[in-house]
């Protein structure tokens, strides 16, 4: 007759090697890894500090991604210690590690002896599952996932290039969303403003987009602000924001935004389109050049054509705007290489891009000063610059 | 002869083309040769000074004229003026 379970327990439990949790708050942070063996809820709601998560189920496919020298001290916990002393043979008898332990009285006992827990933020059975394709990227994974739900991003515009900016932030559940815009959803804005819709023509633009985000994705909060942006508000507006879309369709604006941004210290992702050519790049205050190291001083209304009317090809925004929503996921994840320092040209009929360096200029203006010293006084201002053009319409 | 990128707000000086090929060992001989053959360009291209209008980028290749030696930058066969005025369409 087989020996029960239990006595196959005290079987395995005489061959392994255990530890007290006495033994093992000493060890944490100090080389031996810690391994949590129970199933994620248990994990979710709470666990030891520094330790890593190896559901038992998974630990034969998961414990060399987490633990790849098989010399270095692992110590594993349950909840009780018995899961993690089946566990510890496994790794021991079957795995050829050379130091495991498994810690008696598991996580119940770590708890009780009044040791710190950490309680990881979890996402909902409902977020597993609509970020699932984010979660299998080991460069988002849950802790991405966590930052681009607690990230704030303020798009100037919900038109040409803030209408996909918005509905792919929102998709990929950037929790907050604020949008700057004082104008209607217009017939001749659907060309290319997919945010908005043909029964929405005469509603305002942040209440349009706000009406597809959330039906999008419930998730994500829409802060509106139905104004134009001006040296009067822009600070208060876009204090708080991690990082800024910028859109906007015109010089005194583009500067303006500039100068508050560099003193806020806040990123700002900028593209700008004309027919079928786009402009982008990431102006990221201090690390990188600003607008003004990358243009000093704005052209003169004939070329400036942004100041009147001007054709552009439907798919163009749509494709600058959604590079701008990448360069703003990469800012919050912390991935990749962003184009802060260098800006990329998109020529769509010929179906090139072309890129250059962008330097920042020792005696901007702007961004070669400590920011406390740029005053409000400061925010845009250029010589006459109302000689350009005068902002939006 | 190098290559000459022309930007989107100058193509109606050289009658539409995205592309010149401009003889010049110098930034601002290959520029003053477009300018000389395409003359709209001349006070777009050039301040009051014969120095760049500021609001005008010039690169080579990648490179932004201005923290090489500016006008004075020698250019080379094969080599790619990039010119970059500052764009603001954010197409409301």
């Amino acid at each position: 007759m087989s020996p029960s379970g239990a006595e196959v327990l005290r079987q395995i439990k005489s061959r392994i090697d255990e530890v007290d949790p006495a033994a093992v708050h000493e060890q944490v942070g100090n080389g031996a890894v810690i391994v949590d063996v129970r199933e994620p809820e248990e994990w979710g709601a709470g666990h030891i500090p520094g330790a890593v998560h190896v559901p038992k189920s998974y630990l034969e496919s998961r414990i060399e991604g987490a633990v790849p020298d098989r010399s270095d001290h692992v110590v594993l916990y349950c909840a009780s210690g018995n899961r993690s002393a089946w566990a510890a043979r496994t790794l021991t008898e079957d795995l050829g590690y050379e130091h495991v332990e498994s810690m008696t009285g598991g996580f119940t006992l770590w708890k009780d002896r009044g040791y710190e827990v950490e309680t990881p933020r979890t996402l909902t059975a409902e977020q597993r599952e609509r970020y699932s394709r984010h979660l299998l990227l080991p460069e988002v994974g849950i802790d991405g996932q966590q930052k681009l739900l607690d990230a704030r991003v303020l798009l100037l515009g919900a038109g040409g290039l803030g209408s996909p900016a918005a509905l792919y932030l929102a998709a990929a559940g950037v929790g907050t969303l604020g949008i700057v815009d004082n104008d209607e959803v217009d017939l001749s804005n659907l060309q290319r403003q997919v945010i908005h819709s043909s029964e929405r023509i005469g509603v305002p633009k942040v209440d349009s987009a706000e009406q597809t985000i959330s039906a999008l994705n419930p998730d994500v909060k829409v802060e509106k602000y139905p104004v134009r942006l001006g040296a009067d508000n822009i600070v208060e507006i876009i204090s708080g924001y991690d990082v800024i879309v910028d859109g906007l369709d015109n010089f005194p604006t583009r500067y303006l935004l500039n100068d508050a941004s560099v003193r806020l210290g806040i990123p700002v992702v900028s593209a700008a389109i004309l027919g079928f050519e786009g402009q982008l790049s990431v102006f990221k205050p201090y690390d990188g050049p600003c607008y003004r190291c990358l243009f000093p001083v704005p052209p003169p209304a004939e070329l400036a054509p942004s100041c009147g009317a001007n054709g552009v090809l439907g798919v163009l925004p749509g494709t600058m705007g959604l590079l701008q929503a990448t360069e703003v996921i990469k800012l919050i994840l912390g991935e990749g290489d962003s184009l802060v320092g260098r800006l990329l040209m998109y020529d769509a009929l010929a179906a090139t891009a072309t890129e250059v360096k962008v330097r920042r200029d020792p005696d901007c203006p702007i961004c070669s000063r400590d920011p406390e010293t740029i005053s409000d006084d400061e925010l845009g201002v250029f010589p006459d610059y109302e000689a350009f053009c005068a902002g939006p319409h | 002869m190098a290559t000459v990128r022309i930007p989107p707000v100058l193509r109606a000086a050289v009658g539409g083309e995205k592309e010149l090929s401009a003889s010049g060992s110098s930034v601002g001989e290959v520029l003053r040769s477009v300018a000389d053959s395409h003359p709209d360009t001349q006070s777009q291209l050039f301040a009051s000074d014969g120095g760049l209008n500021r609001y005008v980028n010039v690169y080579l290749n990648d490179e932004d004229v201005r923290v090489l030696d500016g006008l004075d930058t020698s250019v080379g066969d094969g080599d790619t003026l990039v010119i970059l005025p500052a764009m603001a369409g954010g197409a409301r």
